[in-house]
């Protein structure tokens, strides 16, 4: 048993940081983030963390420090939030065609202009191309316990790519509950030290970080690409593992919450889906066949558990804070092209919001599932639906 | 579910008040608590809201919370009567002010006025009013025993700070209890 603690987000984060026993840290403080830069400063400081703290003028430098600390086999930690993760854009593509195991929390939050320090997922799904693995979590809990499952993802020598751990701003890392810190012994049985073959070594001298040509660079991004689908095996695989040690788990890429029998399904991303089971509930108390399919990881993306669990249903409704100007939610895209793989004849909605820091509240859930069973009941649904707007507006006619 | 939203300035406390609750219901009681800011930036002076919701169960919803079991006003100088039409059919809004006799006939027993800043002023030194006010919440609604709240205040003070403010914890928090038994249900806490 772990010990039982009162934390927000950003200090769960922290506490999952110490428990992975990193050699270095290389971060630049960002509201709404802070506060994990803060802890591990302190902890790096009394000695909790032994690990070194390197003080970096951006976040460009911060994730360029941390691919030098990985390339010489280091476990390295970094951690960023909107206009700092797109300011580290090169790094990141860097990292993971580096093949670099840098596991980095992104509190998510809103991009200027204009400008808003509040939470959406802009600015992570903007960069869902750069390679990186993507969690999203939904409590602090869940937070703390992906650092400990993210490095053993992205370590996994057949994998060797880096993650990014989404906290929605503010609604997680700002955010106190109780939370439970694992045992240092229980983590180093579930984590054992950072081993690899890529990394700069006087004893096996290699060729890092190199350029390519016509000839060899797509063998070079095939492999990256089946390391980043090579994870999607493991990832169930890890938290099975795991649970074993800790006794908590979270499914694999996605999570079903009361779908079994269910004909409306919300999907959603993040803090949001804890609103979304509590309006399926009530809604199943009141004879609504409902569910939630709560999608953990946009990369590598859950196709298959996607088509598993909505293959058979009458209505989604997918629930993006985030929108790809000119076209749609990134996330129901995602969802939209793995459903239409499978040929499944199903209503399906895009609901945005939650764009810089609006609440979604119960009533807006609520909202979502009857405009589902409008649309079945032949009432006309705009594709595309913006919550707490007050009004419908579709850009496709 | 219990809902409590807690209004004062930046720098008074509001959102360590709404943690020091959590603390108190979690950690030294056996509930589920989430304590959380009105998102945004921290402002000295400037208006801002806390948020604690407690329930037996894990609570899933993180939506801000619209209608409260009680709305505890750390500064009289943001009390307006509006805020009553936030509160549940049998919430309460407790109040610090200055003369608590002022608000008697506003809200009737749906206010609940102290004096804290003099408590405050007195114990502290310092006009900082949000363990005072924790105090008389406990007092008022029993969410939980003054004793959980007096341990868990370990876990955000220290030193004298702690010790003075458990003072001041108490003092408010027996005051009142024993306003609970008084129908005018105002109090000059001298």
């Amino acid at each position: 048993m772990g010990q039982r603690a009162f934390l927000c987000g950003n200090e769960a984060v922290a506490e999952g940081v110490r428990l992975s026993a990193p050699h270095v840290i290389a971060a630049y403080p960002i509201t709404p983030q802070t506060v994990v830069v803060e802890r591990l400063a302190e902890m790096v400081e009394d000695g909790s963390v032994k690990a070194e703290f390197m003080h970096v003028e951006s976040e460009h430098s911060a994730l360029s420090a941390s691919m030098g600390a990985s390339a010489v086999g280091a476990r390295t930690f970094s951690s960023t939030s909107s206009q700092g993760l797109v300011y580290m854009a090169e790094c990141l593509h860097y990292a993971s065609g580096g093949r670099f195991p840098i596991v980095m929390m992104n509190a998510n939050r809103s991009l200027a202009l204009p400008w808003s320090i509040y939470g959406d997922h802009r600015d992570s799904m903007s960069l869902l191309d750069c390679g990186w693995i993507q969690v999203y979590t939904e409590d602090a809990q869940e937070s703390l316990d992906m650092v400990l499952q993210a490095y053993a993802i992205a370590e996994h020598p057949e994998v060797l790519t880096p993650v990014m751990i989404n906290l929605d701003g503010f609604v997680l890392t700002h955010t106190y509950e109780l939370v439970d810190i694992p045992d240092w012994e229980q983590a180093r049985e579930f984590l054992p030290p950072y081993e690899t073959v890529n990394k700069l070594d006087f004893d096996a001298p290699k060729n890092m970080a190199f350029s390519s040509n016509p000839g060899n660079n797509l063998e070079f991004k095939l492999r990256q690409h089946r390391g980043m689908l090579r994870a999607k095996e493991l990832i169930a695989e890890t938290d099975g593992r795991f649970q074993s040690i800790f006794g908590r788990s979270y499914g694999g890429l996605t999570e079903a919450y009361r779908c079994d029998d269910a004909e409306l399904i919300v999907v959603s991303v993040g803090s949001v889906t804890g609103t979304c089971r509590t309006v399926a509930d009530e809604l199943r108390n009141e004879g609504w066949k409902v569910g939630v399919l709560k999608i953990r990881f946009m990369r590598p993306f859950p196709e298959e558990e996607i088509i598993a669990a909505l293959r058979n249903v009458k209505a989604v409704a997918v629930l993006d804070k985030d929108i790809s100007f000119g076209y749609e939610g990134t996330v129901f895209t995602n969802v939209n092209s793995a459903l239409s793989k499978a040929g499944a004849e199903i209503l399906k909605l895009n609901f945005i919001g939650g764009l810089g820091g609006r609440d979604i509240s119960k009533d807006h859930i609520r909202e979502m599932y009857r405009r589902l069973q409008d649309g079945l009941d032949g009432i006309a649904q705009e594709n595309v639906q913006y919550l707490g707007l007050g009004v419908a507006i579709d850009e496709r006619g | 579910m219990i809902e409590i939203r807690w209004h004062g300035r930046g720098g008074q406390g509001s959102f360590t008040a709404s943690k020091l609750l959590g603390v108190a219901v979690t950690l030294y009681g056996s509930k589920h608590a989430l304590a959380f800011p009105s998102f945004g930036p921290e402002r000295r002076g400037a208006p801002m809201q806390a948020f604690t919701k407690i329930d037996d169960v894990r609570i899933r919803d993180r939506s801000e919370i619209t209608r409260c079991d009680y709305i505890v006003v750390l500064d009289e100088t943001l009390y307006r009567q509006e805020l009553l039409s936030d509160l549940k059919e049998e919430g309460k809004l407790i109040l610090n002010a200055s003369r608590p006799e002022k608000y008697q006939e506003q809200g009737g027993s749906r206010i609940i006025a102290l004096d804290a800043t003099s408590v405050a002023l007195e114990i502290l030194n310092r006009p900082i009013t949000n363990t005072a006010m924790l105090g008389a919440l406990i007092g008022v609604s029993g969410i939980t025993g003054v004793e959980s709240v007096l341990e868990g205040m370990s876990h955000f003070l220290k030193g004298s700070l702690l010790d003075k403010n458990r003072q001041v914890v108490s003092r408010i928090y027996d005051e009142a209890r024993r306003l609970q038994d008084e129908p005018t249900r105002i109090a000059q806490i001298r």
